[in-house]
């Protein structure tokens, strides 16, 4: 093979290439050397692989922003790796210094290879398909024939099958004794796309992460209850470094009802589906009310803003009255599910303001209730045995004195303060506990009140979130798909058709083929060429052998 | 039929289809033993006979011998064939074993029984186009291994769905992830192939047979150019879609989706290296390797070691050890409540 071929088998990924450093090096050279080095294939392909690599910890070490429970685990499991793996930021990969190197580093390595391959490809599709090289019959999917026409009829018919087969062609009769012929430049196109693509996916999702929130609060059913889409009122918010609360749509809502279907029978008895959280919404203040099933996989968009119905339990109404009489605690507490099956829940009523001791009540509901055997039939544990509340139950425990609600420092509403709280005993020195059903009251003692389990209401988790750029990011994922489909299935090719008069009066036509992408079937272009020589023979018929020569 | 019958229907279907594949492995075994002998044969003849019997020798093979294994690699196809048939109407009817019926990949089971149709339905597709008939052994060995773990390993129950996966998503999504799956894992066999055919120089065996490295790289790559878009369709179009839908993001880098990022990343480290000097070849084919490995290690290992995932299939431990809301939801909104959401885990 002559050096020709590499030339023409040069595809535009391979122009950069890392090259040596130069010897003679002013701060200009070193920076074109080192910006070549960033915007050569290989260092994009190391960046790449360096990125699959950087994704990796986050998946095995527990991420703040994904679970800050586990999170808190493992500190408490290793208390010495937990200070490095911190200065490390592994417990935030991708929010860390490191991986945002990465992909920053890889984005302008894309650009820098991207715009050159921006204006080289605008030249070429302006310029015409490229001469013919001097021996066709040196290129790998070649072939010719001799014919007794005159070498510009064959020429002129050759300029007409390839443009007949959507070639862009290159003939000027008496010119030369060639015909060239390209096609094939969606290929380039589609990968400039898809690289571009990607950098619209990349704006898209930093827009959102930026400019986005996700809020989550806990909604007690009823008309009574309802939110409105202000800062104040989520239980947690977490907003994009560059959020700014004016965004936040005006919306209001409350739950009136809440259906869920618990399966019965069958393998998965128990599990609880066909969640529907009946909404009445505002989209804004005076606004008229809408209705709206709210469901899993079917969220509710205001404006720009998406509710999402993503839990649910139960809140035990409950009525506090202290020693003097006086009602100091009443209404629905929620109690948080500690098991996803049984719905056995965990919660916490305090009434700081009973007099004449503060009242604290920590325990657990049971929303089907039974007393657990062991396996020789003794009573164990009170448990709960189904999601559904067929036979709720609640046995709290009662602490008095400060609840260190006093000082006004924060504090959460699911955790009793204990620290200067003394849990109430029985005369014989076991702790008090009461156990009540809907209805039921118990009397506190040492005079300090009484408490009554009213009934069981529901509450909902709902999710709000706004994720400005979603669409610009879909957009960028379907364009990159489409840019790929043209990289990879769109074949760029060449093809010349060269006619000469020889000595001995005869026509020799040679035709050449030449396959620019990765992948193309040998079996593909020996059939083309081979129907491209069939149709420039096709009117002459008879008389012209045909050499094939080996693909190499 | 009853639903409980179309459970049974679909698991003898999964054992009829897994014996034709294996009797199929044996026709392409006995095709592989044949044209051993015959090469032997070819390489005495070629040694007592200066000028004869060059090294591939094995491929063309001599007229006595060829017909058995002809017949053998022939009927190797048929079997196939015939087991890809059985494995389809297996899978039909463990969805119609579900009550409502819906698509059978809500398990790991389903899951892989599935992959592996896809799998041996490509084969069954590409040799009616393309000469690759000699991936046969590989084929059926690994379908009947992978069918063998599903039986052994990963059998489930038909249960209802739950709600987050009860989407029209469930269809696209996984349907696609399944595709790109089973080219992903054919281009992995021809890759390795190619790296194996590349080292040896054997004139007997297997890799006698095998095409030359250059074709078994562009088939390899032919494998990938097709997986590839799909799974791009898959992870980061319809995964992030139905994300959204279901638990209120379109990206909440749960491990599951973590992998299937960077399987996507290595798959496109691998295209590149393809049009990159020094590369080529056989650094190439290690990437594909790698992607394959990651692709994998995210379908069974995500599953089993990780607690955290939204997509784990660890049913059973998870409930138990942790709190859980009922609903499927993003973890980190529950967090500030002291919440971990772990139930109802979509199985997909």
């Amino acid at each position: 093979m002559t050096d020709l071929q590499p030339d023409l088998r040069q595809r535009p990924s391979d122009d950069r290439q890392a090259t040596a450093l130069p010897n003679d090096l002013t701060a200009r050279e070193l920076g074109r050397w080192a910006w070549r080095q960033l915007t050569s294939m290989r260092t994009a392909l190391v960046l790449l692989l360096l990125l699959a690599l950087a994704s990796i910890p986050g998946s095995v070490i527990p991420q703040e922003n994904i679970d800050s429970l586990a999170v808190s685990q493992w500190r408490d499991n290793h208390p010495r790796l937990a200070p490095t793996w911190d200065r490390l930021d592994l417990f935030n990969v991708y929010g860390s210094v490191w991986f945002s190197a990465i992909y920053i580093l890889l984005m302008i390595s894309l650009v820098g290879c991207i715009i050159p391959r921006l204006f080289v490809y605008a030249r070429a599709l302006r310029a015409r398909p490229p001469k013919a090289p001097r021996h066709l019959s040196r290129l790998p999917e070649s072939t010719s024939y001799t014919t007794d026409e005159d070498p510009d009829a064959v020429l002129a018919r050759a300029a007409r099958v390839v443009r007949g087969r959507r070639f862009r062609v290159h003939y000027v009769a008496g010119e030369s004794d060639a015909v060239a012929a390209e096609r094939g430049h969606l290929r380039e196109a589609g990968n400039l796309v898809f690289h571009l693509a990607v950098i619209v996916v990349l704006v898209g999702v930093a827009a959102g992460s930026l400019f986005g929130y996700k809020g989550g609060v806990i909604l007690l059913n009823g008309d009574d209850y309802g939110f409105s889409n202000n800062l104040t009122q989520y239980d947690d918010f977490a907003p994009g470094a560059l959020f700014d609360p004016d965004v936040m749509e005006p919306f209001s809502f409350s739950i009136t009802d809440f259906d869920v279907d618990w399966l019965t029978e069958g393998k998965r008895a128990g599990m609880a589906r066909e969640f529907v959280a009946s909404l009445d919404y505002r989209t804004e203040p005076g606004g008229a009310t809408k209705s709206y099933d709210l469901k899993v996989n079917h969220p509710l968009s205001i404006g720009g803003t998406d509710v999402f119905l993503i839990g649910h339990g139960y809140a035990p109404v409950i009525t506090i009255r202290d020693g003097e009489g006086e009602v100091t605690k009443s209404g629905p507490v929620v109690f948080l599910p500690t098991n996803a099956q049984t719905f056995e829940s965990f919660g916490v009523v305090k009434a700081p303001f009973a007099r004449p001791e503060q009242i604290g009540l920590e325990g657990a509901l049971y929303p089907t209730f039974a007393m657990g055997r062991d396996a020789d039939g003794n009573l164990t544990m009170p448990a709960s045995v189904w999601g559904d509340a067929l036979d709720p139950l609640i046995s709290m425990s009662l602490w008095t004195g400060d609840l260190g609600l006093q000082d006004g420092s924060a504090s959460s509403v699911y955790v009793l303060d204990k620290a200067g709280a003394t849990q109430v005993t029985k005369p014989n020195g076991q702790p008090f506990r009461m156990d009540l059903r809907p209805g039921e009251s118990a009397t506190l003692p040492d005079g300090l009140g009484s408490v009554t389990f009213e009934g069981l209401q529901r509450w909902n988790k709902i999710q709000i979130s706004r994720t400005p750029g979603k669409l610009v990011a879909l957009t960028g994922v379907v364009l990159a798909l489409l840019g790929l489909l043209g990289s990879l299935f769109v074949r760029p090719r060449r093809m010349w058709v060269r006619a000469r008069r020889q000595d001995d009066g005869t026509t020799l036509v040679e035709v050449a083929r030449l396959d620019r992408s990765s992948g193309g079937d040998p079996e593909d272009g020996a059939a083309e060429l081979a129907e491209v020589v069939a149709a420039l023979q096709d009117p002459t018929g008879g008389s012209s052998t045909i050499t094939k020569e080996d693909e190499s | 039929m009853t639903d409980a019958q179309w459970e049974v229907f679909s698991y003898q279907g999964v054992i009829a289809a897994a014996v034709l594949y294996f009797l199929a492995m044996l026709a392409y075994f006995f095709e592989l033993a044949t044209l051993r002998t015959s090469a032997k044969e070819e390489v005495a003849v070629g040694a007592a006979a200066p000028g004869g019997g060059s090294g591939t020798t094995a491929v063309e093979q001599p007229a006595g011998t060829s017909r058995r294994s002809e017949v053998a690699g022939r009927l190797g196809l048929v079997l196939t064939a015939f087991a890809v048939m059985v494995h389809f109407v297996a899978l039909v009817a463990r969805g119609l074993a579900a009550d409502p019926n819906r698509v059978p990949w809500g398990n790991m089971y389903e899951f892989t029984i599935a992959g592996t149709f896809v799998v041996a339905l490509i084969f069954v597709l590409s040799t009616l186009r393309l000469d690759i008939e000699w991936l046969g052994p590989l084929v059926t060995t690994f379908v009947v291994a992978a069918l063998m773990a599903a039986f052994l390993g990963l059998d489930d129950a038909v249960l209802p769905l739950p709600d987050a996966l009860n989407s029209p998503w469930l269809v696209i999504h996984v349907v696609s992830a399944v595709i790109s799956t089973g080219a992903f894992t054919l281009g992995a066999l021809l890759s390795g192939l190619y790296l194996a055919k590349s080292r040896s120089s054997a004139t007997t065996g297997y890799l006698a047979r095998v095409p030359e490295p250059k074709v078994l790289d562009r088939l390899a790559y032919r494998m990938h150019a097709f997986g590839f878009p799909v799974w791009t369709f898959a992870v980061l179009i319809t995964g992030p879609i139905w994300a959204h839908q279901a638990w209120g993001a379109y990206w909440n880098w749960d491990p599951k989706e973590v992998w299937a990022f960077i399987t996507w990343v290595v798959y496109a480290a691998y295209l590149h290296a393809r049009a990159t000097a020094g590369w080529r070849g056989r650094n190439a084919a290690v990437l594909a390797l790698v992607g394959a490995a990651t692709l994998w290690f995210n379908f069974i290992g995500i599953n089993f070691f990780s607690s955290s995932s939204q997509h784990s299939y660890a049913e059973g431990a998870a409930p138990e050890t942790s709190v859980v809301l009922g609903l499927a939801g993003p973890v980190e909104t529950t967090q500030e409540v002291g919440v971990v959401v772990g139930a109802d885990h979509p199985r997909a």
